[in-house]
């Protein structure tokens, strides 16, 4: 038993990246429930606007974090606010009389918070629940959902794709063949994109139908942050491929991306119950800002212009972790930097940096 | 190097810190078969993937042809195991730019010529290795490149698909391809019309069989008993040694050499010179 335990102890020392897995795993997961695995919502982003404006939010409950006073607006640039993710209560003070309490039903956690800490509480009517009036789970699951199979498609399939010609001893032949980098990596991710298309409208059919979640904002919008995010998870996938030899090793390095992005998107913890850094963590991640993306095309309806900042989250992210694949993946497969898809009869050449190809 | 031929010139190939390949010249003329011969760790691999360009030369230069114009089965597979013979044919063909209609006519073609006809349809992974083997070097040759690379298509496959193996590459040669071939079998290299013997990364003896065994240097002897004090190696039941001074030692007598015994010599010959 001893000869096998120490065989395995000396392949396990150098399987770094398992021994990684080991160890950091423990360390994230603490890291996560002890900083970011909470439902409480401690602090609210309101607005209030109407003529009583700036009364109101004087004497509002400490978890109301005021973040915008407008006297001069009224209900519809409260909802707006709401619509645009700006606030997630609004508040709309009249001439006289009781407030009127707007609660974005799409961010569920503040929504319960709030509804909880106003119900019953003097001077406040009952506050109305937007976009999500029943607070259901389902119709702000779903859309995070949709980004976590993006994510599975996006990067394991992908991932494993590359890896295999690698493992197979066939990236080697695709290298000599005349096909330029762009379009291996094209052709290889165009049937992984297909079906990631086809696993998104299934989705959405099946959460439309069968859990009634409302599809309110314009769909086109909603492709494009897909089609986005669907760039960024694959790219994140092929430098995944361009740094794994075996399937294995793509598998744990994928789930180690995978991981955090579903512990820290706002898919299961709201963002606002993070701790401040492990929430910067968050928005670091990709997931993140296709979840907001979804909820507020699906949810709140939100038209183009209030998605400008998750759809420009997407693209700059999607450029550079594209741009860095396929700088990796050249490097992989056109070592000699010969001129691809050349008709010359002969190419002399007298080069002099080392690179690799394929497998050694 | 003239015009006409393909190969390098004072080629370095490094991985890191390791020096692959040092000062190699080869060069294969148009329509004739090279053989490159070593053991493990020679630089064989290297310098046929710096011939196919997959590996960026550390110095020297490297002359092959167009990509489209050059046809390469590396040491592994070289084959797309979960597609069937036919897909994999017209995957490769179609990559190199073959028209439908052409691409029909050479795919029935070699699938005749390697005797896959009736496995047309088979996934490769489900292949014989000599099988297979034909699978990758007709992928290579179905554009008819002009440089065709080859690196070791007949390790680990029976005598007979062997054969069958080098009559393809024969008719490629025939057809006016150059084909560089690495092999560990020395009877195979003795087939090429030149063949280049690497040893760690340097060029240990290059030109035609027959050059290659006339440069051998003393004589090699044979007999039944291993003879002492002398380098030996076993020849089937029999033993063989180099005499470097040309002396016969008790109970051995010359024998006619063959490419084997002188890539053997010349091993030998460098070994004592690390030694030294």
């Amino acid at each position: 038993m001893w000869a096998m335990a120490m065989k395995e102890f000396r392949q396990m020392r150098r399987d770094r990246r398992t021994l990684a897995m080991m160890i950091l795993l423990p360390v994230l997961l603490l890291v996560v429930f002890g900083y970011a695995a909470s439902f409480d919502v401690d602090r609210v982003r309101t607005v209030v606007v109407g003529p009583r404006a700036e009364q109101v939010a004087a004497a509002l409950p400490e978890r109301l974090e005021v973040v915008r006073v407008a006297p001069g607006e009224g209900r519809a640039a409260a909802v707006e606010a709401l619509r645009d993710a700006e606030a997630a209560v609004a508040l709309v003070t009249g001439d006289g009389g009781q407030p009127q309490v707007l609660v974005d039903g799409a961010d569920l956690f503040s929504a319960r918070a709030v509804v909880t800490e106003l119900r019953g509480r003097p001077g406040l009517p009952e506050p109305e629940v937007l976009f999500n009036p029943g607070l259901e789970t389902s119709a702000i699951m779903v859309p995070g959902l949709m980004g976590v199979v993006l994510v599975f498609v996006g990067t394991i399939a992908t991932a494993l794709g590359v890896v295999r010609e690698r493992q197979s001893g066939t990236l080697e032949q695709l290298a000599v063949m005349p096909f330029r980098p762009r379009d291996v990596l094209g052709g290889k991710l165009l049937p992984y994109l297909g079906v990631a298309v086809v696993d998104l409208a299934v989705i959405v059919t099946v959460g439309v139908l069968l859990f009634d979640v409302p599809f309110n904002g314009p769909p086109l919008v909603f492709a494009l942050g897909a089609l986005l995010f669907l760039f960024v998870t694959a790219g994140i996938g092929v430098l995944i491929s361009t740094v794994s030899e075996t399937q294995g090793q793509a598998i744990q390095l994928a789930i180690m991306t995978m991981l955090p992005q579903i512990l820290l998107s706002g898919l299961i913890f709201p963002l606002q119950a993070m701790a401040p850094g492990v929430r910067w963590i968050g928005y670091l991640l990709p997931l993140t800002w296709f979840i907001q993306l979804a909820r507020g095309v699906m949810v709140r309806g939100a038209p183009f212009e209030a998605l400008l900042l998750p759809l420009t989250v997407l693209a700059v992210q999607g450029a550079v972790v594209f741009s860095a694949s396929i700088a990796r993946f050249r490097r992989d497969l056109a070592p000699s930097g010969r001129g691809h898809g050349a008709d010359e009869a002969g190419a002399e050449q007298d080069e002099a940096a080392p690179t690799r190809a394929g497998t050694r | 190097m003239s015009d006409q031929t393909w190969g390098c010139r004072r080629l370095g190939v490094r991985y890191g810190a390791t020096v692959a390949l040092e000062e190699v010249t080869f060069a294969v003329a148009p329509g004739t078969v090279a053989a490159v011969v070593g053991g493990d760790g020679a630089g064989k691999t290297s310098l046929l993937r710096a011939l196919a360009g997959t590996v960026r030369p550390a110095a020297g230069t490297v002359r092959r042809p167009a990509e489209r114009r050059l046809g390469y089965v590396s040491a592994g597979p070289g084959v797309w195991t979960d597609l069937t013979v036919d897909e994999n044919l017209r995957f490769s063909g179609g990559a190199y730019g073959l028209d439908p209609g052409e691409l029909e006519r050479r795919v029935g073609g070699l699938l005749e010529r390697t005797g896959l006809a009736g496995a047309r349809d088979r996934l490769a992974g489900q292949l014989s290795g000599g099988m297979r083997q034909k699978l990758a070097l007709a992928m290579a040759v179905a554009h008819e490149p002009d440089l065709l690379v080859l690196d070791e298509p007949t390790t680990g496959v029976d005598p007979v698909s062997r054969a069958e193996l080098w009559r393809l590459l024969a008719a490629s040669a025939a057809g006016g391809a150059a084909v560089v071939v690495a092999t560990t079998y020395l009877d195979e290299a003795e087939r090429a019309a030149t063949v280049l013997v690497l040893d760690r990364g340097r060029s240990l003896l290059s030109g035609t069989p027959e050059e290659v065994v006339a440069a051998t240097p003393g004589l090699v002897v044979e007999g039944t008993e291993r003879p002492a004090g002398l380098p030996s190696w076993r020849r089937g039941a029999r033993w063989r040694a180099w005499s470097p001074d040309g002396s016969t030692p008790p109970a051995t007598g010359p024998v006619t050499l063959d490419l084997e015994d002188a890539v053997i010599v010349a091993q030998l010959r460098e070994d004592r010179r690390w030694a030294a």
